[in-house]
């Protein structure tokens, strides 16, 4: 999959010394750059580079305080219960939805008709806007509400969703419902990229599908794992429209997130730790995006 | 090779169909109770969820088929109500430039990484996808400090301006791009054209398909956009659907339906239409650079 995308740039380096070059000069290519570089410099550049000087001084009179920013977040129940919550969120559901897309995909390739009309089906709630289903959500996991009428019908107790630590799950089942879609077409595009000659000669070689599967599929899935890992964990961030519409600002404490953080500390203007807190953030991110980089470079290498 | 008995494969298939059509149980549930819920009378409506939303006693409940379905619901958030027809306006104002802005700004510097090289293409492009991997919580604070710098805040600017130098739709864009022949460049070029032609006649018509994956991603994603406009947007008549949704379920149980439903309509003829498009962009999403 990942030489498909390389090999454009390659044979495009190897006429680079025809007509091509002269035709396109690096100012043209400037030229085209321009309107993005002037609004991503002004627009987040720039301002975040600001946000770095202001994370070190005092939001108030403006002068420079080093660490405490920094301390005064880390030290903050609050920033430290959002962080654990926003880790444990990423490590329960992460794995969950990798797992769950790539078995749609195994399953949506294997009924083969019938397959177009259940890649669409789970693709659909990508399309679903939050806010529209919001009051559904509301009535399913409220305290009377309908997922507890299935539970009394089947002679089981009621649990309160929204109320208790199962405020979590209910969180990981929303975020799984609305995103195992992306990552099923993520998949299926890195099982296509898998040579069908390798599976017939394993075939000839009188391997089992289950042998099939895991000395060719997961093998070959493996630079489709990386990038998907890493989308599908950024956008784990996104997960806080169905808990704020569902729950609000300040939901049970299994799922108040770094995002209802940021959200609340907005509201104070608290800007002096909510610099430190997104220079944190970012910081993370950018480790794991380039660690992750790393690993698919070396994985191209083999 | 071991092949299994032609009953044993039908039967596997069965169960494999009947795994599926569960799971999609779980889809389409939904979506039918949203229909359904805008076409309820109020009264059975209050009765179902009323329990719920409006507090009252009892358990709440949904029907599959609505026992008298009407339009009256519909009618009147059409005829009456003046504020659906403003927020349903102010989605559009924020959606449409935004999108429109990532194409008239993302489709040039996408053609510039994918066709062209020079110094620091290789950097630009690595800022640009961290850029694009940034959660919203990260880029808050700049764009508030660029939003209060130039006096945009509270308005809808401070929400379509950064959304619109967005870097995703280029890392999109890009990709498509890619597809395009180096030959006919290279005819083009022998030709005499100069770099602009070259882009609106070969790189547009043919990046086509990278193009259109980001619009209609960036539909899907501006219109479903919540935390933008929350942080920027404090006067109540600039807020979206999205945001105003929730606020009238509580009180308009029947136009909360009906207005959940018309925002859910545009987004979903976006994905039925554009769907192979969809699928694209998302495929493209994927590849490393």
């Amino acid at each position: 999959m990942n030489r498909r995308w390389q090999t454009p740039w390659r044979r495009r380096g190897s006429i680079s010394k025809s007509g091509a070059d002269r035709a396109a000069p690096p100012r043209a290519a400037w030229a085209f750059l321009a309107p993005s570089l002037a609004g991503v410099l002004l627009f987040v550049l720039f301002p975040f580079a600001d946000t770095v000087r202001r994370s070190f001084f005092d939001p108030m009179g403006g002068s420079f305080v080093g660490l405490a920013n920094y301390q005064s977040v880390l030290a903050n129940s609050a920033f430290r219960l959002a962080a654990k919550n926003t880790a444990r969120f990423i490590a329960v559901c992460l794995p969950l939805l990798l797992v769950l897309s790539l078995a749609l995909a195994l399953m949506v390739r294997a009924a083969k008709g019938g397959g177009r009309l259940f890649r669409t089906t789970y693709l659909v709630p990508m399309a679903v806007p939050v806010a529209s289903i919001a009051l559904l959500w509301q009535a399913l996991f409220a305290q009377n509400g309908i997922a507890n009428s299935l539970l009394s019908a089947m002679g089981s107790r009621p649990v309160d969703f929204m109320g208790t630590g199962a405020a979590f799950w209910v969180l990981i089942f929303t975020y799984l419902w609305k995103n195992s879609g992306y990552d099923m077409i993520l998949w299926m595009a890195g099982l296509d990229g898998i040579p069908q000659s390798l599976y017939e000669a394993a075939r000839v070689d009188g391997a089992s599908n289950f042998q099939c599967f895991c000395h060719i599929t997961l093998p070959g899935l493996l630079p489709t794992l990386f990038m998907t890992a890493v989308l599908s964990l950024l956008n784990t961030f996104k997960v806080f429209r169905e808990a704020y519409l569902v729950a609000g600002s300040y939901p049970q404490t299994d799922i108040y997130l770094l995002q209802h953080l940021f959200n609340n500390w907005f509201a104070d203007l608290d800007l002096g730790r909510l610099s430190a807190a997104a220079v944190l953030v970012a910081a993370v991110l950018l480790t794991v995006i380039l660690l992750f980089q790393r690993v698919l470079n070396r994985g191209d290498e083999l | 090779m071991n092949r299994p008995g032609k009953r044993a494969k039908a039967l596997s298939r069965l169960f494999l169909f009947c795994l599926l059509s569960a799971l999609a149980l779980l889809v389409w549930w939904p979506l039918w109770s949203m229909a359904e819920g805008a076409l309820m009378p109020l009264d059975e409506l209050n009765a179902a969820l009323g329990p719920v939303l409006a507090g009252r006693e009892g358990e709440a409940f949904w029907p599959l088929l609505p026992s008298w379905p009407t339009l009256q619901p519909l009618a009147e958030l059409l005829l009456d109500t003046p504020q659906f027809f403003v927020m349903f306006w102010n989605t559009c104002k924020l959606v449409f430039p935004t999108v429109l802005g990532q194409l008239l700004v993302g489709a040039p510097a996408a053609w510039a990484f994918s066709r062209f090289r020079f110094r620091g293409r290789r950097l630009l492009f690595t800022v640009y996808i961290v850029l694009m991997l940034m959660p919203f919580q990260v880029t808050m604070v700049p764009s508030y400090l660029v939003a209060d710098g130039l006096g945009l805040m509270d308005t809808l600017w401070a929400v379509i301006l950064p959304g619109m130098f967005s870097t995703f739709p280029i890392f999109i864009m890009a990709k498509g791009f890619d597809a395009v022949p180096d030959a006919l460049l290279e005819a083009a070029a022998l030709d005499g054209a100069g770099p602009l032609q070259t882009f609106f006649r070969i790189g547009l018509p043919l990046g086509m398909p990278g193009i259109l994956s980001a619009l209609v991603l960036g539909f899907l994603e501006c219109w479903n956009a919540i935390e933008q406009p929350m942080t920027f947007l404090k006067t109540r008549s600039l807020w979206p659907l999205s945001l105003y949704l929730p606020e009238i379920a509580a009180e308009k149980l029947g136009l909360a339906m009906v207005s959940s439903l018309l925002m859910l309509a545009p987004s979903v003829l976006i994905f039925l239409f554009g769907q192979k498009y969809l699928e694209l962009g998302i495929q493209s999403s994927g590849l490393k650079e």
